[in-house]
């Protein structure tokens, strides 16, 4: 029975087995982002048009996914929303989880005091609660994609820092750090090296999932107003501005929404289903 | 059916991840008659466990029982639901693993756990259950046989908790009890206990047992017949003594050859034995807190003081928890001294590695026990083996692949072997590439923290032969370090006897049967011997054994 349904469901593919659950997650999230890159140059109308007679129009010809609640054309907001989702996430993921995953390194090689300040600082930050602290930033500074970014980064460094300082500990007690050591090397080449290949794995899903945290809550902040300021929009700002078109099931409110979920659930799925390498010793 | 046991053209295959079919049993038959201690031999790969597994209806994951029959008792194992296996497992066949220790739960008491299976079988009623495990510790020769059970896992040693798992497997009153490994994972002291104790309640119950090992001076002391495996293949089958005295198959030759003491060709070279190339003096090192005095609570190592001589080799042998690990470890400077001096090379070292210079640390080697942790699993062996040529010698990327190959030709591997990763190499080469990563430093001292001890006894002789070689070749020195006399002996000039942290007395190899001191000489009498009458005719001072058992 195993074996049956591995032969079937799982392809191999340069050295890698894949199974088409990923692949298709994959390609979702490939589709979005393309256009987060191409959105300006393939969007109908200007994002600030009124286009419609109407407000919260329903799918016809010409307005393929509606108007919103001032009768602007619903495509080209989310194409242009998925820039600024896909994109600020992007950036705030990459700060929090470069910096998370080499500190927790760092602290692991180095123990000691470092290690000790550094994880009770960063216990500290992590008892903030994240939408709070988006909040008191956003009123003291104000909203603005750099603040937004760093905002989202510094939330999740904490998270990135223990997942990967928990992985490196365990590396850190093999016997090849222990060689490394006495041959001298620096913590540089250890967390390089010796530690990062053997943690890679779980830090990329680590990576994907933390991703998804920061879409949810990019939306969320959005949607209480202290994300994007109009008349730019992400996702999570497209619902909240047209939260009053759900009575009349209008397609402004469902498909931000559904962009969302598509985006988020296809990164999980990706990071459940990642490519395995073969290790087959005599293929 | 007049055998308990009958096996016939048993297959079993594997799924690799790239979902091809490989057969690791090849069509296995074996007999065992009511009573009978059939052991099963082989190097690790060979099959032996996963034969042993089957008799139970049981295939590891990924692995499918394919042809064959396994009549156990009359029933075909391989032929029954996963039901009936389970009402067979525990009364009719049990199984006694390797690690003890990993398979008691930590959070229920001795007790509980050994009394499980008759709960599961509903076989008796509690009480009666806790009166016949108490009868079988008392069977086991277990100390305290009213009480232990009321301890947890952690608190009896290893060698007690091995016989806690037979007492686990022996409570069903099964007729076959499937031993895999038992002793391998303890001391030669300890082994001998727990043998004993096997082999008397077996005999007394008349139970039938297949006994896993690739040790055969383990298997000749208890089993009546023993099968060789290789490749998934019966190589010989035969009776002990016939297989001892008489191996018809070359590979069990070989297994034997293993056993046979090779003399070490005695140092002719008497100049390259007069230059002192470590010497240690009072070394002391523990861990815990430390007291006023400067020294730590608990002293692993205790005021210990060695010579090692240019060209010539150091051996260093006790059981676990003597200390010798550390005193490598304190050597190397991964552990820093509490206190004693160490000079290597004539200057006197820094007591930690951190604080020595590179050229220092060059020309001492650490090799360990384990080259699955001794190797980073995520890198090529051409990396690994690198690393040292560029950090030490900065050497261009060309010179590095050129030495590397030749790095490879010095320790017997293939050169194609270095694209590999660790986890794609046999145990005996992973051991060498390690071996090969310590060389390309260019060392002058190599400690070698019981690298054999992982390794099957043919594979361990060839790595044996090889470091000689390499000696001659290079003029290296080794501190050798292991629990298994028989290695020590083969390599080493002189023998560092340590137990409880302080050196118990040094001698040389060719007078290894005359120790002076008590531990010592029981030390040496419990190594097996492939005579199978050999533990029966053990005689221990029983003064000795508690003063220096840990049972």
């Amino acid at each position: 029975m195993t074996i049956a349904l591995t032969t079937t469901s799982r392809r191999s593919f340069l050295g890698h087995s894949y199974n088409l659950v990923g692949v298709v997650a994959s390609l979702v999230i490939l589709a979005w982002t393309l256009i987060a890159i191409f959105a300006p140059y393939i969007i109908p109308h200007p994002i600030g048009d009124i286009v419609d007679d109407d407000y919260f129009g329903p799918m016809r010809q010409g307005l393929w996914l509606g108007s919103d609640y001032l009768g602007r054309d619903m495509l080209s907001r989310v194409l242009m929303g998925a820039r600024y989702t896909v994109g600020i996430s992007l950036a705030a993921v990459s700060i929090a989880c470069f910096s998370g995953v080499v500190l927790g390194m760092i602290a692991a090689v180095t123990g000691g005091w470092l290690d000790t300040c550094l994880s009770r600082f960063l216990d500290a930050m992590n008892s903030i609660p994240s939408k709070l602290f988006g909040l008191v930033v956003v009123a003291a500074v104000g909203s603005s994609i750099p603040v937004l970014i760093l905002t989202l980064a510094v939330i999740y460094i904490p998270g990135a820092y223990r997942f990967a300082r928990a992985l490196a500990v365990n590396i850190n007690t093999m016997d090849f750090m222990t060689v490394a050591r006495v041959r001298g090397e620096s913590t540089l080449y250890l967390i390089g090296s010796e530690i990062l290949p053997n943690i890679i794995r779980p830090v990329l899903a680590d990576f994907g999932l933390r991703f998804v945290f920061i879409v949810l809550l990019l939306s969320g902040l959005s949607f209480l107003g202290l994300g994007l300021q109009p008349p730019l929009a992400d996702w999570g700002a497209l619902v909240r501005e047209n939260i009053g078109g759900l009575p009349f099931a209008a397609p402004a409110v469902i498909v931000p929404s559904l962009a969302i979920a598509s985006l988020t659930i296809s990164v999980n799925l990706l990071i459940d289903n990642l490519p395995q390498k073969i290790r087959d010793r005599d293929a | 059916m007049s055998n308990l046991v009958e096996v016939r053209n048993l297959r079993i295959e594997a799924t690799t991840d790239a979902g091809r079919l490989v057969e690791i049993i090849k069509g296995v038959s074996l007999d065992i008659a009511d009573g009978e201690i059939v052991a099963l031999i082989g190097e690790s790969g060979s099959g032996k466990t996963t034969v042993a597994l089957s008799l139970m209806g049981y295939a590891r994951p990924g692995c499918r029982i394919t042809g064959g029959e396994i009549n156990v008792n009359g029933k075909n194992m391989a032929a029954l639901s996963e039901k009936e296996r389970a009402r067979l497992r525990g009364t009719d066949i049990a199984y006694v693993p390797q690690s003890a220790a990993a398979s008691f739960n930590p959070s229920s008491t001795i007790m509980e756990q050994v009394i499980e299976v008759t709960r599961i079988h509903k076989l008796m009623p509690p009480e009666q259950a806790r009166r016949r495990a108490v009868e079988l510790f008392r069977a086991l020769s277990l100390p305290d046989p009213e009480g232990i059970g009321a301890r947890y896992p952690h608190q009896v040693s290893g060698g007690q908790l091995q016989r806690l798992s037979a007492a686990m497997a022996l409570i069903g009153d099964p007729k076959l009890v499937i031993f895999d490994e038992p002793t391998t994972a303890l001391d030669v002291t300890t082994q001998i206990d727990v043998l004993k104790a096997f082999k008397s309640v077996m005999r007394a119950g008349g139970i039938a047992g297949v006994y896993v090992s690739h040790d055969l001076a383990v298997v000749a002391q208890i089993a009546d017949r023993i099968v060789v495996l290789k490749g998934g293949e019966v190589q010989e089958t035969g009776t002990t003594a016939a297989i001892l005295s008489a191996a018809r198959h070359p590979y069990t030759r070989e297994l034997l050859a293993a056993f046979e003491p090779k003399p070490r060709q005695g140092q002719a070279d008497a100049d390259a034995g007069t230059k002192q190339l470590l010497r240690i003096n009072d070394v002391t090192a523990g861990y815990g807190a430390m007291r006023a005095d400067g020294l730590p609570l608990i002293r692993a190592v205790d005021s210990v003081s060695l010579v090692v001589e240019k060209g010539r080799n150091l051996g260093v042998i006790g059981e676990s928890g003597c200390g010798k690990s550390t005193l490598a470890r304190v050597i190397a400077g991964i552990h820093p001294a509490a206190a004693g001096d160490i000079v290597f090379d004539g200057k006197d070292l820094q007591r930690a590695a951190r604080k020595r210079s590179q050229d220092q640390l060059r020309e001492m080697q650490i090799v360990f026990q384990y080259a699955d942790t001794a190797l980073n699993p995520a890198k090529p062996v051409e990396d690994i083996i690198a690393r040292p040529l560029a950090f030490y010698h900065r050497l261009d990327r060309q010179a590095r692949s050129k030495r590397v190959d030749e790095l490879l030709d010095m320790v017997r591997l293939p050169r194609a072997l270095r694209y590999r990763h660790p986890s794609e190499l046999s145990g005996g080469q992973k051991q060498r590439v390690n071996f090969a990563r310590a060389l390309a430093a260019d060392p002058k001292l190599i400690i070698c923290d019981e690298i054999t001890s992982a390794l099957d006894t043919v594979v361990a002789s060839a790595v044996i032969e090889l470091l000689k070689e390499l000696q001659r070749e290079l003029g290296l020195s080794y501190i050798f370090i292991s629990h298994d006399l028989s290695v020590v002996e083969a390599i080493c000039d002189e023998i560092m006897v340590m137990y409880n942290g302080q050196r118990v007395e040094q001698i040389t190899p060719d007078k290894v049967k005359a120790p002076a001191h008590p531990y010592s000489k029981l030390l040496f009498s419990s190594v097996p011997k492939l005579d199978p009458t050999w533990l029966d005719g053990l005689v221990r001072d029983p003064e000795l054994v508690s003063q220096y058992g840990h049972c």
